[in-house]
């Protein structure tokens, strides 16, 4: 089950990514980018993310798109328009972007994830915290929210019990204390309100100066 | 976990060709939030099968943010220069050429 809902989500968000570079329309090119789009919400609930999987839906699917498509609507004199490249263009994009794929395909497969992971954790691996990767599926919105708050349950409670017994571990267990996301949560909010600020005054219907006025 | 870092492999690709090829500039935005999604399901899949653990799922919420704020700002340039040119095809955008 798991396994054909993860072939059915790739597939479609696979398939839809390449009709978003195919279709020559734009309105079927934000179509297609729905289906895409969500798609990777269910890859992402697949994932065990289920809160990262409601917000990609929310925000994504249901503002992103929406704000592309009255973008589409604003921006076009006839419903249907269609801004044409020439053959060789296609051939040469194809080409291109096969190769990159080709490239990134081998990079991917080129490593292997789990001894670079040993690697990288070394001796370690034993005493990981508990809460680090837990086994719990799903059931991740409140600690990505006291997080956000600058809590880590996940990850702040597990060190106590695991390291109590080893002679080094007080040491730096002390430089471990993770401090959550609470200052790059405030760091995003306040870009987010200059940015949508900005896009407003930006894109703010321009009023013409009456001549007798001047 | 591979086949999860192929399917972003392959939204990336699609979205760097959607930037590319297409004259259309909501195409080029469409391009750009495929780009970011790929990112995202790497972000997804190393916070399950790595060692990310649950950064990786809250770096791909910040991802989502600025992309939102991104699109924002892009569109409302998008509809400023379609207000001076009467068009959204990127190739007319040639003032900065000598």
């Amino acid at each position: 089950m798991e396994t054909f809902l993860f072939v059915l989500f790739a597939l479609s968000a696979c398939g839809g990514a390449l009709a978003v570079v195919l279709t020559q329309n734009v309105v079927r090119m934000a179509f297609w980018l729905v289906i895409s789009l969500g798609s990777v919400a269910g890859l992402f609930f697949s994932l065990d993310a289920d809160f990262v999987g409601a917000v990609q839906l929310l925000i994504y699917v249901g503002g992103t798109v929406v704000l592309l498509i009255f973008g589409v609507m604003l921006t076009s004199k006839e419903p249907f328009t269609a801004i044409k490249q020439n053959p060789a263009e296609i051939v040469q994009g194809a080409v291109v972007g096969l190769a990159f794929l080709a490239m990134v395909l081998a990079t991917v497969y080129a490593v292997d994830w789990q001894s670079h992971q040993a690697v990288v954790v070394g001796h370690e691996h034993d005493g990981l915290p508990s809460g680090y990767n837990r086994p719990i599926e799903g059931n991740t919105a409140r600690s990505i929210g006291t997080a956000l708050l600058g809590v880590r349950f996940d990850r702040d409670l597990g060190k106590g019990g695991e390291h109590a017994s080893g002679e080094h571990g007080h040491a730096h267990r002390d430089h471990d204390v993770s401090t959550g996301y609470l200052l790059p949560f405030e760091v995003v909010s306040v870009h987010l309100l200059v940015v949508l600020v900005g896009a407003a005054y930006l894109a703010r219907a321009k009023r013409r100066r009456p001549v007798s006025a001047a | 976990m591979n086949a999860y870092l192929a399917v972003a492999a392959v939204l990336f690709v699609c979205g760097v060709m959607c930037m590319a090829t297409k004259r259309n500039g909501i195409g080029v935005l469409m391009g750009v939030e495929l780009v970011l999604n790929g990112a995202n399901i790497n972000f997804v899949a190393f916070s399950k099968y790595g060692l990310l653990g649950l950064d990786g799922q809250i770096f791909s919420l910040f991802v989502i943010v600025l992309a939102a704020a991104e699109a924002a700002v892009a569109l409302a340039i998008a509809l400023n220069f379609y207000n001076n040119h009467l068009t959204i095809d990127v190739d007319q955008a040639s003032e900065l050429k000598n």
